[in-house]
C-alpha cells in the first residue's frame, strides 16, 4: 500500500473541516478526491505531508507513520513526494531553469551535467523547453502549471499530489493538462491523489474517485459508478459539472 | 505580536547555527538590500548633516561658541543622528520589502512548495536575510556618517570660512572613540530588528493579497517603533558601559 489514511481529523477553531477520513492507495493507482469548494479537499492534501498538522488520526507514505516523523525524517520522504499547488507556486525570482533545477541541487548530489539532463527531459515532457529561460511572470497560467508539474516531477517521486491541477484553466488546455498528467503517470509509474472538481479531468486520470462531504467521505467508486448514481447528493454535485462538460462522460 | 516575534527570534537563533550555512544568500541578500538602499540614506545623510549644521550654527554664535561648530555636529551625527535616522529609513525601505517579498511568497504557496521539496524555509529565506540586514545596516551607517559630514560641511562653509582639513580635524579632535564605537554598534541590534520584523511579518501573513498589505505596511510601523525603544535603551547602557561618555 502506498497511502493509507486512517481517522484523520482536522478543524479550525470550531470549523470541522476533516472528521474521520480514511482510505487506501494502492501503488501506481490514481486515486481522485471530489468535493465542493471547502470541503477540506486540499486541507486533506496538506495534512498528508505536514504542511499542516492534522488534529488526530494517522498517515502512512510507504509505510511510514508521517505524522510521527521527525524533520529530517520528514524532508527525507518528502523527497519522494512531488506537490502539484493550485496556483502552481512557482518561485517568482527565479527562472524557470532555476525553479527546475532548486530541488536537485538542495536535496541530490547531482553534477551539473545530470542536473542540465533532468532539467531538459521535464521540460520537454511538458513541452516547454523554449520557457526555459524565462521567467515565472512571463509564463501564462497554463504554462506555469506545465511548469509547476515539471518541478515535481524532476525529482522522479513516488507518489504525486496534485491541488486543483486545472482550476483556473480553459476548458482545451485543462484537457491538455489532465492528458499530460496522464501520460507522465504512465512513464514514470508515479501512484497519484488528485483533488479537483473537475469532471473531465477525472475522467482522464482516473483509476477511482472519492466524494468528500462534511469532512466525511460520502462516497467512494469509479468515476462512472459515482456520476451515475441514484444517490441526491451525488446527482446534485454531478448534475452542474456534466453541463460543464458538455455531457462528455456519457 | 510580542510572543510571535519572541518566538521567531529563538527560532532564528536556534536555525543560524545549523548547517546548510547560506553564504551564497547571504551575499546576494547583503549586496541587493544594500545597493538598494544607498541612494536613499545618502541623500537622506547628506540632508540632515546640512540641516544640522546650519540649525545649530547660529545657536552656537549666540553663545559665542562657533568654533564648536565641527565638534558639536560630528558627535551629533556620529552618537544619535547618523545611526537611528539610516535605520529608520533602512526599516522603511527593506522592512517593508522584506514583508512584502515573504507574505506575497506564502499566500502564493511558495514557501509550502519549498518545504515540500525538503528545503527549510526558514533557514533559506529568513535566517539569510536577518543575517544580511545584521551585517549591512553598520555599513550603511559609516556611509551616512560621511555623507551627513560632508553635507555639514557645506552648511559650516556657508557661514565660517574654514577649510575641509580644519573641519575633518576639529570633528575627529571631538569625536571619541566612546563616540564611534557605540554609535555603529547599536546598528547591528537596529539591523536584526529591521530583519526580523519584515521576516516575521511577512512569513506569517494570511488572507491573500490584503495580508501582504498589511505585513508590508504594519513591517514598517512596528520595526520604526522597536528601534527607537532600543535606542532608549542602548543609549543608556552606552553610558553606562562607557563612563567617559559623559
Amino acid at each position: 500500500m502506498m497511502v493509507e489514511i486512517k481517522d484523520l481529523y482536522k478543524s479550525f477553531n470550531s470549523n470541522i473541516v476533516l472528521d474521520g477520513v480514511s482510505f487506501n492507495v494502492t501503488e501506481a493507482e490514481n486515486m481522485i478526491v471530489f468535493g465542493r469548494s471547502g470541503t477540506g479537499k486540499s486541507v486533506l492534501l496538506k495534512c498528508m505531508i505536514r504542511l499542516m498538522e492534522p488534529d488526530a488520526g494517522s498517515v502512512f507514505i510507504e509505510g511510514k507513520d508521517v505524522l510521527k516523523l521527525d524533520l529530517k525524517e520528514l524532508n527525507e520522504l518528502r523527497k519522494d513526494i512531488g506537490f502539484l499547488f493550485q496556483g502552481a507556486a512557482l518561485y517568482d525570482s527565479m527562472s524557470v531553469r532555476e525553479n527546475l533545477e532548486f530541488p536537485l541541487i538542495r536535496n541530490f548530489d547531482l553534477d551539473k551535467k545530470e542536473i542540465d539532463k533532468r532539467v531538459h527531459f521535464v521540460l520537454e515532457a511538458v513541452s516547454l523547453l523554449e520557457a526555459i529561460d524565462k521567467m515565472p511572470s512571463e509564463l501564462s497560467g497554463g504554462m506555469r502549471k506545465r511548469i509547476g508539474l515539471a518541478r515535481s516531477i524532476i525529482t522522479k517521486p513516488k507518489l504525486m499530489l496534485y491541488d486543483e491541477p486545472t482550476t483556473g484553466l480553459d476548458p482545451i488546455t485543462s484537457k491538455e493538462i489532465s492528458a499530460l498528467i496522464t501520460e507522465l503517470q504512465h512513464a514514470l509509474k508515479m501512484t497519484s491523489i488528485v483533488v479537483t472538481h473537475d469532471l473531465l479531468c477525472a475522467k482522464i486520470i482516473a483509476d477511482r474517485a472519492i466524494i468528500l462531504d462534511g469532512g466525511k467521505i460520502v462516497k467512494e467508486g469509479s468515476i462512472n459508478d459515482l456520476v451515475t448514481s441514484e444517490d441526491p447528493l451525488l446527482k446534485n454535485f454531478f448534475s452542474d459539472e456534466i453541463i460543464e462538460t458538455n455531457g462528455s462522460l456519457k | 505580536m510580542i510572543g510571535g516575534l519572541s518566538n521567531f527570534s529563538v527560532r532564528f537563533v536556534k536555525e543560524v547555527f545549523l548547517p546548510p550555512y547560506e553564504i551564497e544568500q547571504i551575499r546576494k541578500h547583503m549586496i541587493e538590500l544594500g545597493m538598494k538602499t544607498l541612494p536613499i540614506v545618502g541623500v537622506t545623510g547628506f540632508i540632515i548633516g546640512l540641516v544640522i549644521a546650519m540649525q545649530l550654527s547660529p545657536v552656537l554664535k549666540r553663545f559665542g561658541a562657533e568654533a564648536f561648530l565641527p565638534g558639536s555636529v560630528g558627535i551629533s551625527i556620529v552618537r544619535e543622528l547618523g545611526p537611528v535616522i539610516c535605520a529608520l529609513i533602512f526599516a522603511g525601505r527593506v522592512s517593508s520589502g522584506i514583508g512584502a517579498e515573504l507574505g506575497s511568497m506564502r499566500v502564493t504557496e511558495q514557501i509550502d512548495a519549498m518545504e515540500v521539496s525538503g528545503v527549510n524555509p526558514f533557514r533559506y529565506l529568513v535566517v539569510t536575510r536577518i543575517f544580511a540586514t545584521t551585517f549591512i545596516l553598520p555599513i550603511l551607517t559609516v556611509y551616512v556618517i560621511f555623507i551627513s559630514l560632508i553635507g555639514a560641511y557645506i552648511a559650516v562653509v556657508l557661514v565660517q570660512n574654514m577649510t575641509w582639513a580644519y573641519y575633518i580635524d576639529r570633528v575627529i579632535f571631538a569625536v571619541e572613540f566612546g563616540d564611534a564605537i557605540p554609535g555603529v554598534a547599536k546598528t547591528f541590534v537596529f539591523g536584526f530588528i529591521v530583519g526580523l520584523v519584515g521576516s516575521y511579518k511577512g512569513y506569517t501573513a494570511e488572507n491573500g493579497t490584503e495580508g501582504v498589505g498589511k505585513a508590508s505596511t504594519s513591517a514598517v510601523v512596528v520595526s520604526s517603533l522597536l528601534i527607537l525603544i532600543f535606542d532608549m535603551v542602548l543609549v543608556k547602557l552606552t553610558l553606562w558601559i562607557w563612563p567617559t561618555v559623559k
